[in-house]
């Protein structure tokens, strides 16, 4: 086997049973025999948090024992993201902090004896020599050459210290792979993107129509709670996937799609509400641009044309569309949230901006809200210097839409050999683990080799680790302070994050590391604190709070500045787009030579014997964040592969039994997965929760369980408007005997 | 006072949250647990009706653990909630055999284990763990004895059914169709 310069090295390989453990936080679970419950909230500490296992963040407490350890997590009552109530993945967040496997101390990657290994090593020496090594990259390739990687609360202060070293090349998966399109998308219509909640009002919708998400799979804490209600006031849920989740089996109308045909069905529905004459006349009239245009536009989309795509019959088409309609403009056609399918996607969500927008939702009542949060003030600290290159340079006259980095371009761009004006030469990852989110892991593997350093800072020994020059152990969530949550909601809230331990190991808090680092590179003075709680404080007196209050209460609930939640009746209003109207017929994507009215165009179905690969969530899981999480992995510990009966009785697969899978381009998964077996998916697909399948050994409850759908995704479908990678082209046929010769 | 259950299955999304708030509430060992998920498929694509429940013990009327224990360690506590004294029992597994619902398990220390309704949380005047966390809302707990209980309000104007009404235990949790 070639020996390449950065050799995967299994964290495993270092002397785990040296590194003194932390607190035995489980012996008093063994030792209440007799008295069933030793603790209960009356004999608790409580801390205030706020959720770092999913986006959601929700607001809530730690509670400790009588002998100070981390007991339990609950939601806070007050908080608008949460009621009170975790998820799952919230509740299990206990996991994160007990796991055994938790990265422990700095490590540095060493040649001993030509093999490469990780060495333990203090704080000052993994620091020391990253910042030794960013000044020599700086020096010799220029300060733009650092890139940013994250997801979660860390990036703010790694992206501090990445700006103040002169690159803007920041970047989360959770945009080109994720939600990217859908922003781009509802920018383009209503000058605005979505943003994080979703600002959907579906505690007071009449209708709600998902396509593809598969709410209450995905536990978006607040969207859960208010689909619940939904249920029991007995709205209408529409819902398109052509599986039948678990909403699906929820709703009123559950529409099984032939997979990629969205964008047929979108035209034919929104042809219906034009035709029949069924959309909001006045506020079409006042608020939108390019009406006619769309009319014009949507004549051939008639449902006897997208009944012949998407196999959904005309007169389900009609009665759906008709359904909304009566609902408007309490009605909600919601832009979902993982959207990156098959390169067409921001045109897929101008299908689902441009529906909302003829039903009046947007602004309205049961619709869109108008979400307001708290700007906080910062610390002075001097001007960022002006790269010379950004992050737009990295696919120079391409996705040029795209309003944020992309994770996936800065991968693509740091690959050598390709005609771009910046090559990246070092990265620094936090909390994500690229070889699970960016498609096309032989690309990933390639830039990576390219790079000068890597470094990775996370909790847990996930795959990236292994790659890296320097690994640095983060403590969990409940272990710090963090900057305050002030995300947008229908009130703005201050949400205070406070360890309820000491870090276990010798892990640190991001922003310790973010601070230690730019002192050494002589950047200190971005950082103009020299404890966090300083900062807290500061900020927290300038509106009228202080850490002490927070302390006590977790979360601060302010009043909207204005009663300017939804749009009232006949009022004026200019949205931040070319001619100040909601764009049905898109200015922007015209100027950039894109169709300024979406069309439908086909993608590749599966060849005979090939299944499209189809993943999603689970609702006990966040991605590879919890795949080793021990309380986690007790309510799911491996994937399955749904495969409809039909598909099973051809390939003789029974219930249980474990396959592994080839994809359209060869690549064939390292493990194998067990086939579930239910009439809950289509013969022509497959399906799998992603974040499974985890080659790092020392995830020792992850390690090999389920298949990774990550690694099938080889084949990606590139939005040309913004950059986001489609993931839904990609089929896989099944390999009953183990086709790997070293099992 | 005779303490209930009512879940509705309409609004339940399988999420398995009462699992963990229970395993954490309770100090669960990993690998073990007094509750869990159930999901039922009907049909054949595209017709199908899915159900997904949390089931427990059901803290029967008629209870069959607790007329098998030889000890007295299985027992009944005010308000009817099925209990087991660890100190008490000696593990010979019968009050396991004869539970029609697989609601125990033996704990690593050789006693038998088994939801509670979380008692020390209700003697507080809480909910159970499970009952609290639920993000879909879809468990009631409290006082069937007690007409204008929330659960006992719910349970007469919705259908409802128990689970295994053949081995007449008369359980006490009832699943809201």
């Amino acid at each position: 086997m070639k020996t390449t310069r950065r050799d995967f090295i299994k964290i495993s390989s270092i002397g785990a049973g040296t590194i003194a453990v932390g607190t035995p936080v489980l012996n008093f679970i063994t030792s209440n025999s007799d008295s069933q419950n030793s603790t209960d909230d009356s004999t608790s500490k409580r801390y205030p948090t706020y959720c770092e296992i999913c986006f959601w963040q929700c607001a809530g407490w730690t509670y400790t024992n009588k002998a100070g350890a981390i007991w339990k997590i609950t939601g806070n009552k007050d908080d608008l993201h949460s009621n009170g109530r975790f998820c799952p993945r919230g509740t299990g967040g206990v996991g994160m902090y007990n796991d055994p496997d938790r990265l422990k101390t700095p490590l540095i990657r060493v040649t001993e004896n030509g093999k490469q290994v990780f060495k333990e090593a203090s704080w000052e020496e993994a620091l020391d020599l990253i910042s030794d090594k960013l000044k020599t990259i700086g020096e010799k390739f220029g300060h733009e050459c650092v890139a940013l990687f994250s997801h979660g609360s860390g990036g703010k202060y790694f992206g501090n210290v990445v700006k103040a070293f002169g690159s803007n090349s920041i970047s989360a998966p959770s945009y080109a792979q994720c939600r990217g399109p859908r922003e781009v998308a509802f920018i383009a219509t209503y000058g605005q993107g979505i943003g994080s909640p979703e600002p959907t009002d579906i505690e007071n919708t009449k209708c709600l129509v998902l396509i593809g998400s598969h709410i209450g799979e995905n536990m978006h804490n607040g969207q859960v709670q208010e689909l619940s209600k939904l249920v029991d006031k007995k709205g209408t849920i529409i819902t398109v996937d052509p599986r039948f989740s678990t909403v699906a089996s929820k709703s009123k109308f559950w529409l099984p799609i032939k997979p990629a045909t969205d964008i047929a069905l979108i035209l034919a529905w929104i042809n219906v509400i034009i035709n029949e004459e069924l959309y909001d006349k006045k506020y079409v009239e006042k608020y939108t641009y390019g009406f006619e245009q769309l009319k014009a536009h949507v004549q051939k989309h008639t449902p006897e044309w997208a009944y012949g795509i998407t196999t959904i019959e005309p007169h389900i088409i009609r009665e759906t569309a008709r359904e909304m309609a009566a609902a408007s403009p309490s009605v909600i056609i919601h832009p979902g949230r993982h959207v990156t399918w098959y390169g067409d996607d921001t045109q897929r969500l101008r299908t689902v901006a441009i529906l909302n927008a003829i039903l009046g939702s947007w602004g309205r009542r049961g619709g869109f809200y108008f979400p307001e949060g708290i700007h906080l003030p910062d610390m002075s600290i001097p001007n960022f210097p002006k790269p010379k290159k950004t992050w737009k340079d990295a696919h120079p006259g391409k996705f040029v839409l795209a309003d944020l980095a992309l994770a996936s371009g800065i991968c693509d761009a740091t690959v050598p050999g390709h005609d771009k004006s910046c090559n990246y030469k070092a990265w620094i990852v936090n909390g994500t683990n690229l070889i699970s989110t960016l498609p096309n892991q032989k690309n990933t593997l390639a830039a990576i080799e390219a790079l000068e350093l890597m470094v990775v800072i996370d909790t847990m020994p996930a795959e990236i680790t292994g790659y890296a020059d320097v690994v640095l152990p983060e403590c969990t969530y409940l272990e710090r302070y963090d900057l305050l949550r002030t995300s947008k909601h229908k009130a703005p809230s201050i949400a205070l994050r406070m360890p309820a331990a000491e870090p276990k190991f010798n892990s640190k808090p991001a922003w310790w590391i973010a601070k230690e680092l730019a002192n050494r590179l002589g950047l200190g003075e971005y950082f103009p604190y020299n404890d966090i709680t300083e900062l807290l404080d500061w900020q927290l007196k300038k509106v009228g709070s202080s850490l002490e209050e927070m302390k006590k209460i977790g979360v601060k609930k302010l009043d909207r500045e204005f009663d300017d939640m939804y749009l009232i009746e006949g009022e004026e209003f200019e949205f931040n787009t070319n001619t100040g109207k909601i764009e049905l017929y898109s200015t922007s994507l015209e100027a950039e030579g894109f169709d300024p009215l979406p069309n439908y165009t086909s993608h590749p179905q599966p060849e005979q014997g090939f299944y499209r690969l189809n993943y999603g969530r689970a609702p006990m899981h966040t991605f590879t964040r919890t795949s080793n999480n021990p309380n986690l992995t007790d309510l799911m510990s491996e994937n399955s592969l749904w495969v409809n009966p039909k598909v099973a009785k051809e390939w003789d697969l029974k219930n249980g039994q474990k396959v592994w899978l080839k994809n359209q381009d060869e690549v064939i998964s390292s493990f194998p997965i067990k086939v579930r077996v239910t009439e809950r998916i289509r013969w022509d697909s497959v399906f799998m929760a992603h974040g499974f399948g985890q080659k790092d050994k020392r995830l020792s409850k992850a390690y090999g369980r389920g298949v990774s759908d990550s690694e099938l995704i080889t084949h990606v479908d590139y939005d040309p408007i913004m950059g986001g990678t489609g993931m839904r082209s990609n089929f896989v046929t099944f390999l009953t005997e183990n086709p790997h010769d070293n099992v | 006072m005779r303490y209930g259950m009512a879940i509705d299955t309409k609004k339940c999304v399988g999420c398995s949250d009462c699992v963990v708030a229970c395993q954490t509430e309770n100090n669960i060992e990993h690998g073990y647990a007094r509750d869990w998920i159930t999901e039922t498929i009907e049909g054949i694509y595209p017709s199908m009706e899915l159900e997904f429940r949390s089931e427990r013990c059901n803290h029967c009327e008629n209870t069959p653990c607790v007329r098998t224990c030889p000890t007295g360690a299985s027992h009944i506590i005010e308000g009817g909630i099925v209990k087991v004294t660890h100190s008490e029992c000696i593990g010979c597994g019968a009050c396991i055999e004869s539970c029609p619902y697989d609601a125990r398990y033996f704990h690593t220390e050789g006693w038998v284990d088994k939801c509670t309704f979380c008692d020390h949380r209700v003697a507080n005047g809480q909910d159970p763990a499970c009952v609290s966390v639920c993000p879909t809302y879809c468990m009631y707990f409290g006082d069937l004895d007690d007409k204008n209980s929330q659960v006992s309000k719910i349970i007469a104007t919705r259908k409802w059914k128990v689970l295994a009404p053949e081995a007449g235990t008369k359980p006490q949790i009832f699943y809201l169709t």
